[in-house]
């Protein structure tokens, strides 16, 4: 077996309801502004609470590219933007030749909305307007996107495992680099609204009426959000020491039900185990765990009961689900991204709008942030398909 | 644990790995028993229509939700590891696709727009990518991890590589999948496809029954697919995971090949092929 991890970060950058880009994004974490709003957009069900990127929907991509355009491709162009994601791109191609950077990008829906608006104006027969099918709806739109307006030439890969999709990007990427086919990766992730999820959670009586409130005793579902993130990872060099990296990820399978997970979490700790094992960490290196916390009643408490196995009540855990709503499959890339500011800031963000934790939980819910150093961060993903993935985010040796 | 094979000449990068079982289906093609003299070139090709098996291995209620792209993966992924002999609950997975499952999304793009837009719980959580993956892993109850992958008309190049790249890095067996269907109206006329294909690899850290396979990246464009007898080729022509049908006749005819598969416009996978 190859060594896979660590892996350096050396850009990253992340737009959701929070704001576009990591300035905007520490500035609402530290304040504890909520991204979310009631939902304006048309044709949703009613009475729910979303994170929209409003940004976005002026963003175009460039005139070559403009086949791509659909609301997943304006989303991922206006977090390209930020942070100086795509020079720090441009100088790893100069560095590792555009052919050795893979771009290996999470996504659920991908540009579906494109096809919702236009299923709407179907002719008489039932038939669309032409459009693009392969650059916006198909789930490879997203990385052929972002490897073309990047300019690199590596392996392409598009992730999508439901809500893991973004984190499981990171494993994805480190595998391409372990086995020699890449020198770096784009890794991350973009979802954007659309009447397919939101009816589809609505449908399973999952949806918030108000903002989302994870780990409150009361909590009582999903807000959806929309998000983008991404992250560049190469190979740490002995020059790295204190560099952000990737230091482990790990992934399970429940096998237990399509959308239920395994009420005692099983799949949820080997995944934790398994990315603290990949690192070569103790449960107690751990300053924070990130939860994929979603709201609903399911999934906090089973999440709680896995982390509570895991690390007992030592360490501070969250869910940022308040500020962003659940992102879906890019929910891991923004949750990672998250986790890095965490690290970088010295910040443990508690759950927003609950004075208390679920007083059935086990684990160390934080409901208010704490500024104190964190040296490293798990960030948790649970998706459909019974698919579980963690990582683990801090600072090289 | 160190994988054979290893980062041959450096920087261009290459794995090297063993196949164990095979499963295929598709039009003419049930089973990878009755496909091989066919694949091989000794037996004639009948394109005859096919129903895609309902998964044995799932519970009667979770049977009856599955769809015709699910149950190809899960009848060929069966049939692949049956051949290896290895614990499927032991293998880690890669599900490859450009449409995972169409009729589930299109249903619910009509419910979206009928009168009442209520939509199926089931059809929702159905929708996911990795519905196949999911059902496999109820199906042989694996903790394992699993990857589902998109890549439109690429899908299985770069499942292959994925799944490739992931023995080499972990040592580990991988159960490596790709299936698709044709799009129901109205998306065919958008992303045209002609007849259901799935093809499942188990591959393996070291060379296996079936020889072994060496797997590189060229930033380079595929001029030309390698060549099919011309049914196999308009079986490839309407199906992406049909496009591993160069690589399953050379493993048929259990003769060295080297094919150039396209990743993309600009990128392609080099598979050097040793019985």
């Amino acid at each position: 077996m190859r060594r896979m991890f660590p892996l350096r970060i050396t850009a990253y950058t992340a737009t959701s309801a929070m704001g576009a880009g990591l300035a905007a994004t520490r500035s609402a974490l530290a304040a504890r502004r909520s991204g979310l709003a009631p939902c304006d957009l048309p044709d949703m069900p009613p009475g729910i609470w979303i994170g929209r990127v409003r940004e976005a929907e002026a963003v175009e991509p460039p005139a070559p590219l403009a086949a791509f355009a659909c609301r997943n491709t304006r989303l991922a162009e206006l977090a390209l933007r930020q942070d100086g994601f795509m020079e720090a791109v441009a100088a790893a191609a100069r560095r590792h030749g555009a052919q050795r950077i893979a771009v290996v990008l999470g996504t659920s829906t991908s540009g579906i909305e494109e096809t919702e608006r236009r299923w709407s104006r179907r002719d008489a027969a039932g038939a669309l307007a032409p459009y693009d099918f392969a650059r916006t709806h198909d789930l490879h739109a997203l990385p052929r996107y972002v490897r073309a307006r990047l300019g690199l030439a590596g392996p392409c890969v598009s992730v999508s495992t439901a809500c893991t999709s973004g984190a499981r990007s990171f494993l994805d990427a480190a595998t391409l680099i372990a086995a020699g086919l890449a020198d770096a990766a784009v890794v991350g992730g973009a979802d954007t609204l659309c009447r397919l999820t939101l009816h589809g959670f609505g449908s399973l009586e999952l949806l918030a009426r108000g903002p989302t409130r994870p780990c409150a005793e009361d909590r009582d579902g999903i807000s959806i959000g929309e998000a983008a993130a991404f992250a560049l990872l190469e190979r740490a060099g002995p020059g790295d020491g204190g560099a952000l990296a990737l230091l482990g990820g790990g992934a399970s399978s429940d096998g237990h039900h399509m959308s239920s997970p395994h009420p005692d979490g099983h799949g949820a700790v080997t995944a934790m185990q398994e990315a603290l094992a990949s690192a070569g960490l103790a449960p107690a290196a751990i300053g924070y765990v990130n939860m994929h916390g979603t709201g609903t009643r399911a999934n906090d408490a089973m999440e709680d009961r896995a982390i509570a196995r895991v690390f007992g009540d030592a360490v501070p855990c969250s869910s940022t689900k308040g500020w962003t709503g659940h992102t879906l499959g890019a929910s891991g890339a923004l949750e990672a991204a998250i986790s890095a500011i965490c690290v970088e800031e010295g910040l443990v963000p508690g759950c927003l709008g609950l004075d208390r934790p679920d007083p059935s939980f086990a684990s160390r819910i934080a409901v208010a942030n704490i500024a104190a150093p964190v040296a490293r961060v798990l960030s948790n993903s649970f998706g459909f398909g019974g698919s579980n993935c963690a990582l683990v985010i801090g600072r090289l040796p | 644990m160190s994988a054979p094979g290893g980062i041959a000449g450096g920087g261009g990068g290459a794995c090297s790995l063993g196949i164990a079982g095979i499963g295929v289906l598709g039009p003419g093609l049930a089973g990878w028993q009755a496909a091989m003299p066919v694949l091989a070139g000794e037996a004639p090709f009948e394109a005859a229509p096919f129903t895609p098996p309902p998964p044995a291995l799932l519970p009667a209620t979770e049977r009856r939700r599955t769809g015709p792209s699910v149950r190809l993966a899960l009848a060929v992924a069966a049939e692949a590891v049956a051949a290896s002999g290895l614990p499927p609950e032991e293998l880690d997975t890669i599900f490859a696709s450009s449409n995972g499952e169409p009729q589930v999304i299109v249903s619910i793009l009509d419910a979206l727009h009928a009168p009442d837009g209520a939509i199926s719980p089931t059809q929702f959580h159905n929708s996911v990518h990795n519905a196949a993956a999911g059902y496999w892993g109820i199906a042989v109850g694996s903790a394992r991890p699993s990857a589902s992958l998109g890549g439109h008309d690429f899908a299985f190049a770069t499942g292959l590589m994925q799944a490739g790249a992931q023995v080499a890095a972990r040592g580990r067996p991988v159960l490596c999948v790709a299936h698709d269907v044709p799009m129901p109206e109205p998306l065919d006329a958008l992303r045209p496809m002609q007849g259901a294909f799935a093809v499942a690899l188990v591959l393996t850290p070291r060379p296996g029954p079936h020889g072994s396979l060496d797997l590189r990246f060229a930033p380079e464009a595929v001029a030309e697919e390698p060549p099919l007898p011309p049914p196999l080729a308009a079986l490839r022509a309407g199906n992406p995971a049909a496009r591993s049908l160069p690589l399953l006749a050379a493993l048929a005819a259990r003769r060295p090949a080297r094919l150039r598969l396209a990743l993309l416009e600009d990128a392609a996978l080099d598979i050097a092929v040793a019985p």
